[in-house]
């Protein structure tokens, strides 16, 4: 079925030093953390050239990448040896392929427009040392996490990106709110984590390794069992770190961080490592049809929770968050879809870092005018005041609805196809989700930017200086033509990833040009009612009662509420009772055996009176008892 | 002449010693008592190495007797210098030590 190990090259000319893409953010990280508050000056500039270092490079490589064959493109650059316990052996490697390729220009690409942007964003803040640091630490363990080529070293970017991002949610650490919401992040991507751990472990059992090369050619031979277990313990990972259900609660709190990090992490990058991890694994959820089908649901039920909450939250940014859910949720929809997929998941998280990224620092910048005010209900007629900021959103806006030829139209129709193809229902429910995209996006872009003033009396909206708006432009051009270009240049990104994921279509029962005007026509209606209940009369500043969908939307779907009563409130109550255990049963034992020996010694005490003449009659007594001992042994 | 004499006389010896040692409360006599303990096996020992032909018990004896000197000069140390700090020589009163 797919080959990808076996047409591995080893690394060669300018593909000898891989290592570089890792170590330049690596270093800068390590400058800016170890050189503390002396470098804030120069941090900015020096946190933004490190990766876009990385990016020139990582250009380099992907031209040298395209002038191979496509069979000789995939490139593994052995680093050195970790460990070795007995036949186990760890080597640290990196493994350069179109797939990982697409994700190297990616974070890279997209990080350094947002570190760009982040010198104007964070100007005013007085840590930008730690900021830029942190930022580069996440660049440097993303990158580890899409080129390792061990399950091994791969968990160690996975751990690096999960530190990083807990470290900068929980960057303004004095608002309470944020330490919360990097604890929530952290604990629940711990559970993720879990998941992972049982998925390495599990390869090990079965494979005795955990190396790309040694696991993928032997899962042919593992038992079914396995691999679903596997399949479904590196669900769970992707689901901790992708936000997905059941484990999504913690996206929505992240929005704490600083809107860069919301951008790079929380959209573009981070969130979309499940998905990666889905695809790398292709060769085992391809022979796991029970785990993939897992992975559908799991998608299936996120695309709508997310844009469900998407429509009633009026925070900005978590209403980009629940976005960020949904279309993640498509993804994995693809990824769980098999060979069939694969490449449109690639394709839409491709689309979706341009286009995310482009909203949120589009989200920022509207920020930045208005004193950090995030209700969507103080905003309006903004696209007057801040007219770059509202052409670029307005890209990203037409492209995350998937209006033709915009981005995020090629991908989103591509997987709805997709899904039509595999099961109806599933098709029905990406097509439903469609619609509710185009409705909650259109109340966000009718809310910020039409309708009249409802700004704070001390607002005095202003457009962002250039340092912020050329990222807009860059990230607003290419979700303009990031689609068609992937799409169409060069053979398509179907045909860059097919070595590595491998392909498969489905006929659908209706031609594919009917569906996309389908799909174009829910789009339609969902902007019409968005217009019909935002953009016709006028928005109110504080929020109606609502129904009780739009109740449980803005409370999150009672994600917090569940996990509070299902997991927080029972483990509380353990806790609890097993502190109680231990105070009474445990402790009254132990503490009771000591009072016991403390009372029987207490009492032993009185023999020793201080008498000298006390002492010398037990003594005389011991001796009598040994003498009459004596004479009683011996007597016949 | 029977050996048993000399045995009877080493256990009364022995025993008015022992309650000696029981009874009083100065150190001194106590300590007196405690050398009339010692001579008491003495007087066993030389006895059982007559009863026997065997010079071992009188060599013990000596021994005793050595071990006996040295123990009184630590013996009357103690004694003056616990009399000479607390002005009393009563062992009863020595009970400092305990809780």
């Amino acid at each position: 079925m797919l080959t990808q190990m076996e047409s591995v090259q080893p690394a060669e000319g300018v593909f000898a030093a891989t290592w570089l893409l890792i170590l330049l953010p690596l270093v800068g990280a390590a400058v800016l953390l170890l050189g503390g508050r002396r470098l804030d000056r120069i941090a900015p500039v020096f946190g933004t050239v490190m990766p876009a270092l990385s990016f020139g490079y990582a250009v380099v490589l992907f031209a040298a990448m395209v002038g191979r064959g496509a069979d000789e493109r995939a490139v593994s650059v052995p680093l050195w040896d970790w460990f070795a316990v007995g036949g186990y052996e760890v080597s640290v490697g990196l493994l350069l392929d179109q797939l990982s390729m697409a994700f190297v220009l990616l974070i890279t690409g997209v990080g350094s427009v947002i570190h760009l942007y982040s010198i104007g964003y964070m100007a005013e803040d007085d840590r930008q040392g730690r900021f830029f640091g942190y930022l580069n630490l996440f660049v440097a363990a993303m990158l580890l996490l899409v080129l390792a080529d061990d399950f091994l070293i791969l968990y160690v970017g996975w751990e690096g990106v999960g530190l990083a991002s807990y470290l900068l949610i929980g960057f303004w650490q004095h608002k309470n709110s944020a330490a919360v919401a990097a604890k929530k992040a952290f604990v629940a991507n711990r559970v993720g984590d879990a998941g992972m751990s049982l998925a390495i472990m599990s390869m090990f059992v079965v494979f005795g390794t955990t190396a790309f090369a040694g696991v993928f050619p032997a899962a042919a031979e593992a038992s079914e069992g396995w691999l679903i277990a596997i399949g479904l313990f590196l669900l769970l990972g992707a689901c901790g770190k992708s936000a997905q259900f059941p484990l999504q609660s913690w996206l929505l709190d992240a929005m704490e961080g600083p809107t860069p990090v919301s951008a790079l992490i929380h959209a573009a990058t981070m969130v979309t490592a499940g998905v990666y991890l889905i695809v790398r694994a292709a060769e085992i959820y391809n022979l796991a049809p029970a785990a993939r089908t897992a992975v559908v649901i799991v998608g299936t039920i996120t695309l709508l929770m997310g844009a469900i909450i998407g429509t009633a939250k009026d925070d900005i940014k978590k209403a980009l968050a629940g976005s960020t859910m949904s279309q993640i949720g498509y993804m994995m929809l693809a990824a769980g879809l098999g060979p069939a997929g694969y490449a449109f998941a690639i394709f839409h998280l491709l689309t979706h870092g341009f286009f995310k990224a482009n909203l949120f620092l589009g989200a920022g910048s509207v920020m930045h005018g208005m004193n950090d005010e995030v209700d969507m209900r103080r905003y309006g007629a903004l696209r007057t005041v801040m007219p770059v900021t509202f052409i670029t959103f307005a890209a990203g806006y037409l492209a995350i609805i998937g209006v033709p030829p915009f981005a995020g139209f090629f991908s989103k129709d591509r997987i709805i196809e997709a899904a039509f193809g595999e099961h109806f229902m599933y098709g029905l429910a990406a097509l439903i989700g469609a619609g509710i995209t185009a409705f909650y996006m259109t109340r966000v872009m009718l809310m910020t930017f039409a309708g009249r003033k409802r700004w704070a009396d001390d607002a005095h909206p202003h457009e962002s200086p250039p340092v912020m708006t050329i990222p807009l432009w860059i990230l607003g051009g290419l979700s303009v033509v990031g689609g068609l270009g992937l799409l169409y240049l060069g053979g398509g990104i179907v045909d860059w990833l097919e070595p590595v994921t491998g392909e498969e279509h489905h006929e659908l029962a209706i031609p594919a040009a009917a569906l996309t005007a389908i799909i174009i026509a829910v789009v339609a209606a969902g902007i019409a009612i968005a217009w019909l209940i935002f953009g016709r009369q006028p928005v109110p500043t504080t929020a109606p009662a609502g129904s009780f969908v739009t109740v449980a939307a803005r409370k999150d779907l009672y994600g917090d509420a569940i996990n509070e009563a299902v997991l927080m409130r029972p483990g509380q109550y353990l806790t609890r009772s097993l502190v109680y255990v231990e105070n009474k049963g445990l402790d009254g034992a132990v503490g009771g055996t000591a009072a016991a020996f403390g009372g029987l010694s207490a009492r032993m005490r009185r023999i020793q009176t201080g008498f000298v003449r006390s002492y010398a009659l037990s003594m005389l007594a011991g001796a009598a008892v040994v003498v009459v001992a004596m004479l009683l042994v011996r007597l016949p | 002449m029977s050996p048993t004499a000399y045995l009877v006389l080493a256990s009364l010896l022995f025993a008015i010693g022992g309650v000696g040692v029981l009874v009083r409360r100065n150190a001194l006599i106590a300590f007196m008592s405690i050398e009339l303990m010692l001579n008491a096996c003495n007087l066993a020992f030389v006895t059982f190495a007559r009863m026997h032909g065997n010079i071992d018990g009188q060599i013990i004896a000596f021994f005793v007797m050595v071990i006996a000197a040295a123990e009184v000069v630590v013996g009357l140390a103690i004694i003056v210098t616990i009399f000479r700090t607390r002005r009393s020589a009563s062992v009863d009163d020595e009970s400092l030590l305990k809780l």
